[in-house]
C-alpha cells in the first residue's frame, strides 16, 4: 500500500514532468526501447493472467501481444504491468505503460475528461450478479436489502447504484481494492452477491474452492464494452493498436488463421487476403510499421476466434459461447472495418 | 542624521563582507528558486493536463458521486456530490483512528507496565506480544484479524443472539439505536452541570490542599455526581428513551447500529500494532525514573499507588508523551490501509474511488495529502500542548 502511494506519488510527479508528446512520442519510443509496455489486470483468468510458467495470457494479452507482432514482428516483445482498477487510468495517464488493456469500459467520461482514447473493443460485454446457490435466488429482483462485493474504481460501482435505486431496492456495497480481495469476501461470506462484468464472473467463479456453489444470474444490467486504451493526443499509436484489433477480427472474416496463414499467403489470389497479409496495398505504410504487420499478428497470436477459443471459448476452464461477440456475418456485432 | 549615513556609506560597499546580509540574501534567493520551481512544475502540470484533455479545477467536487458507500456517519447515497463523498470518507479516517488511538493507549499502557512485572510469565508475555505483533508487517496483520474473523461468524439467518437486542453475524454486529425523546434534553443539561461541579470541586480541593495540607476524594465525588445526577434527570422525566432494535428482513439485519467487520478489524489491527510499541515507550518511560525517586516516596510515607501515580507517572510522561505523539500519528497515517480490507476511509472514498471516476489525480491526491498533514498536525499540536503541561516546572 504503501508502495502504491508511492507510486501515485510518482506518477503525478511524472504527469507534470514528462514533455509534451508530440504526435508520434509513443509509437517512436515504443520502437526505441524494443518493447510494449502493457497495462493489464491483476490476475483475471481468460483475460490477463499468469500461467503454470509464468506468462502472461488471455483475451486481453493478446491484444498487446498483436500490437508488438505488428511493430516488431515478435508478439513476446511485451513487458506486463498488473493494475487494479484503481490505479490503471493514473498509470496510463502518467505515462507508466503504453497501452492498457484490462477488460476496461468504454465510456463518456473515461474517453473525454479523463484523457483518454479507445482503440476498439475486444470484447462486448455486460454487467450481471453471482450469488451464492444456497440462498435459491433465482433472479437479480429478489435482491432487495442484499449486501454486495464489488471492485473499487469500475463501472461496475456506478451501474450497480444505478440498479437499485432504479428498482427502489437497498443494498450494502462493499468494496475491494483487488479481484482476489473480492473472490475471497464473497467466498467467507461478507456477502450475498458479487457483482461484475459478466465474463469476469465466469472467470472469478472459477477462482472460487468450489465454483459449483455459486450460480451466475440471468440479468444483465448494463452495456459493457471492453477494449484496449491509449493516451489522447497520440494518434499514430492509437491507430496502430486500432488496426492490430482490426486485424484480428479481419483475419477471422476471411479465414485466416495462424495454421493457414503461410499457406494462403504463398497461394492466395485474393486481393483482400493480399491486402492483409502485406503482399500489396498500403502496407505498413500508413501505420509507419512493418509491411507484414497483420501476417506477424495472425501467424503469432492467431485471428480474432482463435484468441477467443484459445482464452475464454470452448478450448478454455471458462466456456463461454461467442454470443454477440460472433462475427457480424455470424449474427454478432463484432465488426472492423477493411484493410484496404 | 546625515552623519549616520555617511558613516553607513562605506559598509554598503562592503555589502558582500558582511556575513548577515550575506546570509539574508542567499536565503531569499533559494525561496525565490525554491517558488520559482514549484511555479514551474505547477503550470508544466496544468499545461500538460490540459494538451492531454485531462479535466482540471474543483468543479468535479459538485458532481453527482452516483456510488453506494458501505458506512456514513452523515446521511449519503449515490445522489450526493463527490464533496460529500469526502466528507464521508474523512469522517470515517477519524473515527477509525481515534478508536485505534484509545484502544492502542490502553493496551499499550497495560503490557508495558505488565512487561515491567515482577511475575515472570507475565513480564515474558508482554515481551512475547510485543516481539509479535511489532516485527509482523501490519498490512498482514489486518488482512489476518479481517480474513481469519470473517469465516467463523455465522451468516445472518443463524445470527448470534445476545437477548433479542445484540446480533452478531458476518455482517458486522447489530446494536440497538437509541432514540431520544423530548424531555432528554434535561439528562444532557444535568451531564453538564455534573462536569462542571466536578470542575470546581477539583479546584477547590486542590486549593485546600495547598492551604491545609488536607486531601479530599475528588474522583469519587465527581463519579458520583456524573453518575447520580443524569440518571436522576432520567428518572424525573420519565425515562424519555427508547430502542429501535435490529431485525432481519430478507438477507440482512436492518435498523439498529451497525458495526461492519470492516471497522473492527482495521481498529482492532491497528490498536494491536501500535499498541506494542507504545508497551514499549512505557516500559522506557517508567525505567527512565530512578528507583531512588520510590525509595525516597516510601520514606516520605507514600502509598504504593500514590508513589506510582504522584511521583514516578508524571516524570515518566515527560519521556512517554514525545514518543506517544509520534505513535498517534503513525497510527492515522496506518489507518490509510483501509482499503485493503474494504474500509471505506479517505483514501478509498476519495483518493480510490474518487480519484478512478473523475481522473483528477493532481487535485485529489494533493487534498488528501492535505488532509493528512493537517491532521498530523493537529495531534501534533494538541500532544505538545498537553506535553507543556505535564512537563516538571523547573524551579
Ligand atoms: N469493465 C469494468 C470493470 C473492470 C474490472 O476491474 N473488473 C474486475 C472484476 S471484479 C477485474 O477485472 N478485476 C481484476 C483485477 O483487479 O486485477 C470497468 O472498466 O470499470
Amino acid at each position: 500500500m504503501k508502495i502504491k502511494h508511492l507510486l501515485a506519488g510518482g506518477s503525478l510527479l511524472a504527469l507534470s514532468t514528462l514533455p509534451v508528446a508530440h504526435a508520434g512520442a509513443t509509437l517512436d519510443a515504443v520502437k526505441a526501447k524494443g518493447f510494449v509496455q502493457c497495462g493489464v489486470s491483476t490476475g483475471l483468468p481468460g483475460f490477463s493472467a499468469t500461467n503454470d510458467k509464468g506468462q502472461w495470457t488471455g483475451l486481453d494479452v493478446d491484444v498487446c501481444r498483436a500490437v508488438a507482432a505488428a511493430v516488431f514482428g515478435d508478439a513476446s516483445k511485451v513487458k506486463y504491468t498488473p493494475l487494479t482498477a484503481k490505479e490503471r487510468f493514473t498509470a496510463l495517464q502518467s505515462g507508466e505503460i503504453d497501452m492498457l488493456s484490462r477488460n476496461t469500459t468504454w465510456t463518456l467520461t473515461r474517453d473525454t475528461n479523463l484523457g483518454l482514447n479507445f482503440a476498439g473493443v475486444n470484447y462486448y460485454d455486460g454487467q450481471g450478479f453471482m450469488v451464492h446457490k444456497s440462498l435459491g435466488v433465482k433472479s437479480a429482483t429478489e435482491l432487495d436489502g442484499a449486501a454486495v462485493c464489488i471492485q473499487a474504481g469500475t463501472t461496475t460501482e456506478l451501474n450497480l447504484a444505478d440498479y437499485f435505486r432504479s428498482k427502489g431496492m437497498k443494498y450494502t456495497p462493499i468494496t475491494y481494492d483487488t479481484s482476489d480481495e473480492t473472490v475471497k469476501g464473497f467466498e467467507a461470506g461478507r456477502c450475498d452477491v458479487l457483482t461484475s462484468d459478466q465474463s469476469q464472473l465466469y472467470a472469478l467463479r472459477i477462482k472460487l474452492k468450489d465454483p459449483n456453489s455459486a450460480v451466475v444470474l440471468p440479468e444483465i444490467i448494463s452495456k459493457e464494452p471492453l477494449g484496449p486504451v491509449v493516451r489522447n493526443g497520440d494518434d499514430d499509436w492509437l491507430k496502430v493498436v486500432r488496426w492490430a484489433l482490426f486485424a484480428m477480427i479481419n483475419a477471422e472474416e476471411m479465414g485466416v488463421t495462424s495454421k493457414n496463414v503461410d499457406e494462403v499467403r504463398k497461394t492466395t489470389k485474393d486481393p483482400g487476403k493480399q491486402r492483409l497479409l502485406g503482399l500489396s496495398g498500403i502496407k505498413g505504410q500508413g501505420l509507419q510499421i512493418r509491411d507484414d504487420w497483420a501476417y506477424q499478428i495472425i501467424k503469432q497470436v492467431g485471428n480474432y476466434a482463435e484468441a477467443f477459443e484459445r482464452n475464454v471459448g470452448q478450448g478454455s476452464p471458462l466456456k463461454i459461447a461467442r454470443g454477440i461477440n460472433a462475427l457480424w456475418k455470424d449474427g454478432g456485432i463484432q465488426y472492423a472495418p477493411p484493410i484496404r | 542624521m546625515s552623519d549616520a549615513s555617511s558613516e553607513k556609506a562605506p559598509a554598503a560597499a562592503s555589502f558582500w563582507r558582511d556575513p548577515e546580509k550575506r546570509a539574508w540574501l542567499f536565503q531569499v534567493l533559494v525561496v525565490a528558486v525554491v517558488l520559482a520551481l514549484f511555479g514551474y512544475i505547477f503550470q508544466n502540470t496544468l499545461h500538460n493536463l490540459e494538451k492531454r484533455g485531462i479535466s482540471t479545477g474543483f468543479a468535479f467536487l459538485n458532481n453527482e458521486a452516483g456510488f453506494g458507500v458501505l458506512m456514513s456517519l452523515i446521511p449519503y447515497d449515490e445522489t450526493y456530490t463527490f464533496g460529500r463523498t469526502f466528507l464521508v470518507g474523512l469522517l470515517n479516517t477519524l473515527l477509525v483512528s481515534a478508536i485505534g488511538i484509545v484502544f492502542a493507549t490502553l493496551f499499550g499502557f497495560i503490557i508495558g507496565v505488565a512487561r515491567l512485572s515482577s511475575n515472570w510469565i507475565i513480564s515474558r508475555l508482554a515481551a512475547l506480544y510485543i516481539e509479535i505483533f511489532r516485527n509482523l508487517p501490519l498490512l498482514l496483520q489486518i488482512l489476518f484479524w479481517y480474513f481469519a474473523i470473517l469465516p467463523l461468524l455465522p451468516h445472518p439467518r443463524q445470527s448470534i443472539e445476545l437477548g433479542e437486542a445484540v446480533f452478531l453475524n458476518k455482517r458486522g454486529m447489530y446494536l440497538p439505536a437509541p432514540i431520544t425523546e423530548s424531555g432528554f434534553g434535561w439528562v444532557l443539561a444535568a451531564l453538564g452541570v455534573a462536569i462542571v461541579a466536578s470542575v470546581f470541586i477539583a479546584r477547590w480541593a486542590r486549593h485546600r490542599q495547598d492551604t491545609t495540607g488536607q486531601t479530599f476524594p475528588v474522583f469519587w465525588t465527581s463519579l458520583g455526581l456524573i453518575v447520580f445526577l443524569p440518571w436522576l434527570a432520567f428518572g424525573i422525566t420519565g425515562f424519555p428513551l427508547s430502542w429501535e432494535y435490529p431485525e432481519l428482513r430478507g438477507f440482512n439485519f436492518r435498523g439498529g447500529i451497525t458495526v461492519i467487520p470492516e471497522l473492527f478489524a482495521l481498529a482492532l489491527a491497528l490498536s494491536i500494532y501500535t499498541a506494542a510499541y507504545i508497551a514499549e515507550i512505557v516500559r522506557s518511560g517508567i525505567q527512565s525514573v530512578s528507583h531512588g525517586q520510590t525509595e525516597a516516596a516510601y520514606a516520605l510515607g507514600l502509598k504504593p499507588g500514590q508513589t506510582l501515580r504522584l511521583v514516578i507517572i508524571p516524570q515518566a510522561m515527560r519521556v512517554i508523551i514525545p514518543q506517544l505523539t509520534s505513535q498517534y500519528l503513525n497510527l492515522t497515517k496506518n489507518s490509510s490501509l483501509a482499503p485493503a480490507i474494504g474500509y471505506p476511509d479517505l483514501v478509498a472514498l476519495f483518493a480510490g474511488t474518487t480519484l478512478n471516476q473523475t481522473g483528477q489525480a493532481v487535485e485529489i491526491i494533493g487534498i488528501t495529502m492535505g488532509v493528512y498533514l493537517t491532521i498530523s498536525l493537529s495531534i501534533s499540536a494538541f500532544m505538545n500542548w498537553y506535553n507543556k503541561r505535564m512537563a516538571l516546572v523547573e524551579r
